[in-house]
């Protein structure tokens, strides 16, 4: 039986295990949302932007290891989607992302929201495709979905033409992929990691640094257990928070511009870097010349591009972190660092930094996080935007359950976090998502309240309220004479905010407020806002300012000099 | 050739779009082409791209994983330190009259290249060979009056038996 491009792409979808979709309609995409209503196995989330979609999908992604999927219609809709496709590149998550098109001729004539949403995205995306041909558009959905999956993962765009939505053919999902030029290894070369092994059985001050790689290849045991049998220390990047639980004795934090002291600095002695599923981003490096000056390194990485690109590598291991880390396992030898451990453990009282809270009555924002990561008792999974309420949530909540700490690493888009947060929500239903927005970040996607509203999905959104633009005032005050160039922020009322938006919200103003207002939050059965007005020029320390080798470290000002 | 001029080969599908991507990853990459020319290959759907670039080979071997990553780029290589042979074909219009016309047929000549084309001032003059020897021919040609000319970009294959095509499916 013939059947449309639409019933097709549904059919496609469900071959696929998709069962939720982030999308908003339009002219180029009615085909479709008409056939969408035969499928309810397809819930259709309607966001209230496409950057809300993408994001959403791109958080559902990071959450259930799935591909994200969402649709838009063609030109702006489809524009609407670039942010969120280069967020999800960055940081290698694999999205879906099928936009409408105009009729396959009427593209290139500038035909009413017509956008070369193939062009546009080529840079952004792993990999994109416009469907010209009914008969090609199951081959292209299974292509679609083995290459956002599959090897690194990323976004993938399928823009489909009004008419081949309507056109008809036969449904054959295809069982074989025939992608010559795409061959994804997993499978890490034996060689080296013998020769890994015998590298880490020599160091006496190895260090492990933990990236987003080992969440992506849910590699958490794995990764365990080598720093457990070698008794290495385990530091990660920002994307790398919550691949190695923070509990652990062997756990140091997070490296980098906003990293701990000590994980810094344990970098700059170590005689071993083990980099694994992390790509040596500036952030994380900080000047390359003075990152880990003494260290021989080893890095596994599954995409060989990753390979010398920013540092130079000693072994390099390219396949699945969790294919490797297992085969490296096998090889490895039970060590003993007590010593070296000891060393760090030193610097960790000598430069109390990062864990630091001053004691006061107003309301600080690492005192708001390190609340609401008590009262969660760790069972939370955290979104974040962008800006200094990132780097506190990153730092305050001591992230033990694996894969619980989403954010926009890369690409740092601020208005992430509610439209993530919402995506993750949906695909942990039942399980606590806490949104940690800053008052800028969160007015940037505010709209998708209407979403979370909609769906009734109960996360509970804490605005950490200072009234700027934080994190730039920051650079501001330290590195430009304070000179507060468009940072500071007029805010809405956000109760009044929340209250249109049916939400129920409280301000918190007082440090004595803020653990009973994350109660009460988690005693509704829905969404709650909390206001948090906090202290409105606290910053983020320690700092390594730009271009600064990582242990160049800002400390935090004693209290007394304050 | 100057020592950081790379030549690099790839095969890619035959889809609309892929020399978008390539030319779209040097530019993104800071990379300046300095040529690419691209045509069917001897395997239908396939087409064989050359393309010539400037920098060290530490870069050259970042850009070439990144090529590589591109779904519809089959297989690449940097051929630079190859034994390989390489060509250019050129067109140059030359001014001409009844007077100097046989000295530049000599010089024609002498380059192995061709009239191809004889109008009652210029002829049309077609030359292949590496890049050095057109330019040779191109300076020795140049105080006749050059009229216009245009240039393909080098193409290039390994000598013998390397072979680029080397997948199995
Ligand atoms: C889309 C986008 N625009 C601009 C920036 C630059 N930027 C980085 S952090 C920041 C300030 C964030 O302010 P806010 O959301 O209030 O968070 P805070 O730093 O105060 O916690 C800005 C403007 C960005 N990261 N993303």
């Amino acid at each position: 039986m013939k059947q449309t491009g639409s019933q097709i792409l549904c059919e496609s979808l469900l071959k696929e295990g998709v069962d939720t979709i982030f999308g908003y309609p339009g002219g180029q995409v009615l085909p479709l949302y008409h056939t969408l209503t035969d499928f309810p196995a397809l819930r259709h989330i309607l966001v209230r932007h496409e950057q809300g979609a993408v994001h959403a999908a791109d958080a559902y992604a990071r959450v259930t290891g799935k591909a994200g999927v969402c649709l838009a219609t063609s030109g702006p809709g489809a524009t609407n989607l670039v942010t969120g496709l280069a967020n999800a590149h960055i940081d290698s998550v694999p999205v879906v992302a099928i936009t409408g098109q105009v009729p396959l001729n009427m593209i290139g004539r500038d035909a009413f929201q017509e956008a070369d949403i193939t062009g546009i995205t080529l840079p952004v995306t792993k990999h994109n495709f416009l469907v010209m041909d009914v008969n090609e558009l199951a081959r292209t959905i299974k292509e679609a979905f083995y290459i956002a999956t599959s090897g690194r993962p990323g976004p993938v765009l399928v823009d489909l033409p009004r008419d081949i939505q309507q056109a008809t053919g036969e449904f054959h999902y295809p069982t074989r992929l025939n992608l010559p030029g795409y061959k994804p290894n997993k499978i890490g070369n034996p060689l080296q990691i013998k020769k890994a092994a015998s590298l880490i059985a020599e160091a006496s001050k190895p260090v492990i640094i933990a990236g987003h790689g080992v969440r992506i290849s849910r590699a958490y045991q794995e990764l365990k257990s080598l720093a457990e049998i070698t008794d290495i220390p385990v530091v990660t990047t920002l994307l790398g928070v919550s691949s190695f639980p923070e509990t652990h004795r062997l756990s140091f934090g997070m490296i980098g511009m906003h990293g701990l002291a000590w994980g810094n600095m344990a970098i700059t002695s170590a005689d071993l870097v083990i980099a694994i599923g992390m790509r040596f981003d500036d952030r994380a490096t900080g000047k390359i010349s003075s990152f880990a000056p003494n260290a021989k390194i080893i890095h596994i990485d599954i995409d060989p591009a990753e390979v010398g690109k920013n540092i130079k590598v000693d072994i390099p291991i390219v396949g699945d972190v969790k294919t490797v880390l297992g085969e490296l396992n096998k090889e490895i030898q039970p060590g003993n660092h007590q010593q070296w451990i000891d060393t760090i453990q030193t610097w960790k009282k000598d430069y109390p930094s990062g864990y630091d809270i001053r004691d006061t009555e107003s309301v600080l924002p690492q005192y708001v996080i390190r609340q609401i990561w008590e009262k969660t008792a760790n069972q939370a999974t955290v979104v974040t935007g962008v800006g200094q309420h990132q780097m506190f949530a990153a730092l305050h909540y001591f992230y033990d359950k694996p894969n619980s700490f989403i954010t926009s690493g890369g690409l740092g888009t601020m208005g992430f976090e509610l439209p993530a947060a919402l995506g993750a929500q949906t695909g942990l239903p039942g399980e606590t998502v806490w949104c940690i927005a800053g008052d800028g970040s969160f007015q940037m996607t505010v709209q998708e309240l209407g979403t979370i509203t909609q769906e009734n999905a109960p996360v509970k959104i804490a605005i950490l309220n200072n009234g700027y633009l934080g994190m730039v005032r920051q650079w501001q005050e330290l590195f430009y004479d304070r000179n507060y160039s468009a940072t500071p922020l007029w805010c809405p009322d956000f109760i009044k905010i929340a209250e249109a938006y049916c939400i129920p919200a409280i301000n918190v103003t007082r440090k004595s407020e803020v653990g009973s207002a994350i109660e009460k939050a988690m005693a509704v059965d829905g969404p709650f806002i909390i206001n948090f007005v906090v202290e409105p020029e606290e910053n983020v320390y320690p700092m390594v300012p730009p271009g600064a080798g990582i242990n160049q470290i800002l400390h935090e000002p004693r209290k007394e000099d304050r | 050739m100057a020592a950081n001029k790379h030549t690099i080969v790839a095969l890619v599908a035959n889809r609309p779009g892929v020399l978008n991507r390539m030319a779209s990853l040097f530019r993104r990459r800071g990379f300046n082409i300095d040529s690419i020319a691209v045509g069917h290959s001897e395997t239908p759907n396939l087409s064989r791209m050359t393309i010539v670039a400037d920098g060290t080979t530490t870069q050259v071997e970042q850009i070439r994983k990144q090529v590589e990553k591109i779904i519809d780029v089959i297989r690449v290589q940097d051929i630079t330190s190859q034994n390989i042979v390489s060509r250019e074909l050129a067109l140059i219009k030359v001014k001409a009259t009844a007077d100097n016309r046989s000295e530049i047929m000599q010089i024609v000549d002498i380059f192995r290249a061709k009239i191809v084309d004889v109008s009652a001032d210029s002829v049309m003059v077609e030359a292949t060979g590496d890049e050095e020897k057109i330019d040779s021919l191109y300076n020795l040609l140049k105080p006749f009056g050059i009229k216009e000319m245009t240039r393909t970009g080098r193409i290039a294959m390994p000598r013998g038996e390397q072979l680029l095509r080397k997948f199995e499916n």
